[in-house]
C-alpha cells in the first residue's frame, strides 16, 4: 500500500461486505418470508438474489433477512421492505422481480406497485 | 455476497468452553444444508460476557445465543440461518421478551457500556486487516503521516487528557514529549502486554480481538517520537495472543502498513514481538526492559527515566495495550471527544474486568467517574444467590478494598488513591459476606512473596515477614499488638522497597485493616472467623435435635471423624476432623453447623 488513498479505498470496499453486522436502526430492512410454504414455493432464489443485488450496489444500510410464515401462503414467496417508517409487501416474487424492488424502490425510493399485494388482489 | 454473518468468539474464556468446537459444527452443518455461501462464519474477539460463553451472535439480526451446545448447532442453523426463526430458548434470555428480540447491544450489559478500547473487540475478524481497515483501521496512522507534525500529535495526546492505563495512571502525551525531546538517534517504543495482575484480562482481549490497534498506535507513537522501533513484551501464558499478534504483524507488514515507507511516506517502523517468562515483576518498566535485553527481569533504580534512557540505554516510551487502544480513537475523534468523557482529572473510559462474587463475569468498559455500584449491580447484574456485597477489590495484589459505604464513589485514579486503593489494570474481584477479609489479603499477599524478585530487602524479606504476621491472624495465634506490627511493617515497606511491586505490595493488607479492623480484631480476640473461611478458627458440630441418625456423614467422612449409633445423634471428633465440609454438604437435615 502506496498511500492513504489506497487505504480509504479498500476501506469502502470492505466496508461494503461489513454493514451487515451494524446496529442500526435507520437501516432499510428487507425481508423474505423462508418458512415452509415460502422456501416451496421458491423463496431461496429470491434471498440469494436481493442479497446479491445488496452487494453489486455496495448498499451499506441494507440488510436482508428471513422471517417465518405471516399466513398469507398462497401469495409466497413474500418480500417485506421496510423503509422510511413504512411497510411495503411484495408478492409472488422471483429473482426478476427481486432485482427490481432493489433497485426501484430501495435505492430510488419508487415503489414497484404492480408487484404489491394490493395490486395483485385487484 | 453473505447474507448473514454468525460470529462466534474465539477469546481465551470461550475457547475453554468449547468455541472453536462449535464452530467447526456449524461449518459442516452449513455445508450439509448448502448455506456456506449464504453464511459467512467469523471468529472474533472477546465479547466481554465470559461467563456465558461460548457466545455466538447473528447478524443481520443481532441475536445473541449464549452458550449453545454442540448438538443445538443443526436446530440454529434449520431453524434460524434458513427459515430466519431464532431459536429463542437458546437465546440470552435478557434479549426475549415475548415475540420481539432484543440485539446484543440494547442489553443491560452492553447498553451502559462506553466501548473505545474495546470498540472492535467481538466485532471484527481479528485475524484479517481489512476488516480492521473497514472500521477505520490505520486511518489515524495515515493521517498521523500526512496531516500533523510529531509534535502536534503529541500535543492532540496531551490535549485528550489520557493517562497510562497500566496502573499508575501517568499522563501519556507527557511521556512521550519527554523522549520527544531527547536528542534525535535510536529510540524505541515499548508494549507492555505482562498483564499479571490475578483476574486481570483486557489487554489478552484486545491483542486477541484487535491486534491491528495496538499495531497502529505503536506506529503512531514512533512518528511522534521519532523511533522506528517497537517492541511488544507479551507473556508467553497468551498463546491465542500471541499467535493472533504475529498473524496482524505479518499483515501490516505486506500491506506496507509497517516496515519502510509507510504509505509513501519517508516514515519507518516495525515491531517485533518479546515473550515473557511470566514473572509479575517484568511488568514493572524496569524490569521490562532489562527482560527485553536478554538479562535477568530486575527492576533498577530510577532516574534515569526510561524517555530518557531506556531499553539498550536509549530513550523509550513503554504503554500498556489498553492505553495503546485508545490512540487510534483519539486522533480520529479529536481530543476533546476524548477528554469529554470522565472525570476532571481522569479523561475517557476504562475497562474494568469483573470476576468474583457477580453474575456477569467478563469485561466491561465504562467512562471514568461511573459509580462501583453501577458497574456492580447495573452491567455486573448483582451478587449471585442474593447474597450481600462486602467488598470490591481494585488493582490485584497492588490494590485494595474498597467497602460498601464507598459503592456511590465514582471511579477514577484520584478517589481511588483517595480510599486506600488505586486503579491498577482493572481487575475488580467482587466479595460477598462468604468472603474473609484477612483471607483475601493473605492471598494477594501470598502472590505477591512468591512474586518479588529478590532484588531489595525490604520486598524480598519484608513481604515475606508481614505474610507471616497475616497468617498468625488466620490462625487465631495474633495478638492486638501483631496488628500494630503489621502495619508499621506495611509502612516501612511501601517507604523503602526500591520499585512499584514492593510499594504497593502491602495495600491490600492496609486497605483491609483500615476498613475490616473488626474483622481481623474478631479473628485475634474472639479466635473466631465470621466469615467461616479461616479453617483453623472453624469447627464443625453436629446439633443433635436434629439428627436423625442417618449415617450418610459419617459414610461420607474421608477422616473418619464422625461417630454414632444408627438412629441416633451422631458427634463431630474435633481432633480428627480436617473442615473439609464434605459432612454439610451430605446433611439432608442441616443438623451439621460450622462455628
Amino acid at each position: 500500500m502506496k498511500s492513504l488513498e489506497e487505504l480509504r479505498a479498500l476501506k469502502a470496499q470492505m466496508q461494503g461486505k461489513m454493514g451487515i453486522r451494524d446496529d442500526d436502526d435507520a437501516k432499510v430492512k428487507v425481508v423474505v418470508g423462508m418458512a415452509t410454504c415460502g422456501i416451496a414455493s421458491g423463496a431461496r432464489p429470491v434471498l440469494t438474489a436481493l442479497a446479491d443485488e445488496v452487494n453489486k450496489r455496495n448498499l451499506v444500510d441494507v440488510s436482508v433477512e428471513q422471517t417465518g410464515c405471516i399466513g398469507l401462503c398462497q401469495y409466497e414467496p413474500i418480500v417485506e421492505v421496510f423503509k422510511d417508517g413504512e411497510k411495503v409487501t411484495y408478492v409472488k416474487m422471483t429473482t426478476e422481480k427481486a432485482v427490481r424492488v432493489i433497485n426501484d424502490h430501495v435505492v430510488n425510493g419508487n415503489v414497484v406497485m404492480e408487484y404489491t399485494i394490493g395490486a395483485y388482489q385487484k | 455476497m453473505y447474507r448473514s454473518h454468525v460470529l462466534i468468539c474465539g477469546g481465551t474464556g470461550c475457547t475453554s468452553s468449547g468455541s472453536v468446537k462449535i464452530q467447526e459444527v456449524l461449518e459442516k452443518e452449513l455445508k450439509k444444508q448448502g448455506l456456506e455461501d449464504e453464511v459467512k462464519v467469523i471468529q472474533t474477539g472477546c465479547f466481554g460476557l465470559c461467563a456465558l460463553g461460548p457466545i455466538m451472535i447473528v447478524y443481520p439480526e443481532g441475536c445473541f445465543y449464549a452458550g449453545p451446545t454442540v448438538d443445538d448447532i443443526p436446530e440454529i442453523v434449520s431453524e434460524h440461518l434458513l427459515k430466519g426463526r431464532p431459536v429463542k430458548r437458546l437465546l440470552y434470555q435478557e434479549t426475549v421478551a415475548g415475540e420481539t428480540i432484543k440485539s446484543l447491544n440494547h442489553t443491560d450489559f452492553y447498553r451502559k457500556q462506553t466501548r473505545v478500547a474495546l470498540q472492535n473487540c467481538g466485532v471484527i475478524d481479528p485475524e484479517k486487516i481489512e476488516e480492521y481497515i473497514a472500521y477505520d483501521g490505520y486511518e489515524a496512522l495515515g493521517r498521523c503521516l500526512t496531516e500533523y507534525t510529531p509534535q502536534q500529535v503529541i500535543d492532540i495526546i496531551l490535549r485528550s487528557g489520557l493517562r497510562g492505563r497500566g496502573g499508575a495512571g501517568f499522563p501519556t502525551g507527557k511521556k512521550w514529549s519527554f523522549a520527544a525531546a531527547q536528542p534525535a538517534g535510536v529510540k524505541y517504543v515499548c508494549c507492555n502486554a505482562d498483564e499479571g495482575d490475578p483476574g486481570a484480562f483486557m489487554d489478552r482481549s484486545i491483542l486477541e480481538g484487535d491486534p491491528h490497534a495496538l499495531l497502529e498506535a505503536m506506529a503512531i507513537a514512533g512518528y511522534a517520537i521519532g523511533s522506528e522501533q517497537g517492541y511488544v513484551y507479551v507473556r508467553a501464558e497468551y498463546p491465542i495472543a500471541v499467535k493472533r499478534l504475529e498473524i496482524a504483524i505479518k499483515q501490516a507488514r505486506e500491506m506496507g502498513l509497517l516496515g519502510k515507507n509507510i504509505l509513501g511516506t519517508d516514515f519507518n517502523f516495525d515491531v517485533e514481538i518479546r515473550l515473557g517468562a511470566g514473572a509479575f515483576v517484568c511488568g514493572e518498566e524496569t524490569a521490562l526492559m532489562t527482560s527485553i535485553e536478554g538479562k535477568r527481569g530486575e527492576p533498577r533504580v530510577r532516574p534515569p527515566f526510561p524517555a530518557v534512557k531506556g531499553l539498550f540505554g536509549k530513550p523509550t516510551i513503554l504503554n500498556n495495550v489498553e492505553t495503546y487502544a485508545n490512540i487510534p480513537q483519539i486522533i480520529l475523534k479529536g481530543p476533546e471527544w476524548f477528554a469529554s468523557m470522565g472525570t476532571e482529572k481522569s479523561k475517557g473510559t476504562k475497562v474494568f474486568a469483573l470476576g468474583g462474587k457477580i453474575n456477569n463475569t467478563g469485561l466491561v468498559e465504562v467512562p471514568m467517574g461511573t459509580t462501583l455500584r453501577t458497574v456492580v449491580e447495573e452491567i455486573g447484574g448483582g451478587i449471585p444467590n442474593g447474597k450481600k456485597f462486602k467488598a470490591a477489590q481494585t488493582g490485584g495484589p497492588s490494590g485494595g478494598c474498597i467497602p460498601a459505604e464507598h459503592l456511590d464513589i465514582p471511579i477514577d485514579y484520584d478517589n481511588l488513591i483517595a480510599i486506600g486503593s488505586m486503579m491498577g489494570s482493572g481487575g475488580l474481584i467482587v466479595m460477598d459476606e462468604d468472603n474473609c477479609m484477612v483471607d483475601i489479603a493473605k492471598f494477594f499477599l501470598e502472590f505477591t512473596v512468591d512474586e518479588s524478585c529478590g532484588k531489595c530487602t525490604p520486598c524480598r524479606i519484608g513481604t515475606k515477614r508481614l505474610y507471616e504476621m497475616v497468617d498468625k491472624v488466620t490462625k487465631g495465634q495474633a495478638t492486638l499488638e501483631d496488628l500494630d506490627k503489621m502495619e508499621e511493617l506495611c509502612y516501612y515497606i511501601k517507604n523503602n522497597a526500591l520499585c512499584g511491586l514492593g510499594q504497593t505490595a502491602p495495600n491490600p493488607v492496609l486497605s483491609t485493616l483500615r476498613y475490616f479492623r473488626d474483622e481481623y480484631e474478631a479473628h485475634v480476640v474472639e479466635k473466631r472467623c465470621p466469615a467461616g473461611v479461616c479453617k483453623s478458627l472453624l469447627s464443625y458440630h453436629i446439633e443433635a435435635d436434629k439428627c436423625k441418625g442417618c449415617t450418610a456423614c459419617a459414610r461420607k467422612c474421608p477422616a473418619g471423624a464422625i461417630f454414632g449409633q444408627i438412629k441416633q445423634a451422631h458427634v463431630i471428633d474435633n481432633s480428627k476432623c480436617i473442615k473439609c465440609g464434605a459432612c454439610i454438604e451430605t446433611c439432608k437435615f442441616g443438623a451439621i453447623v460450622k462455628k
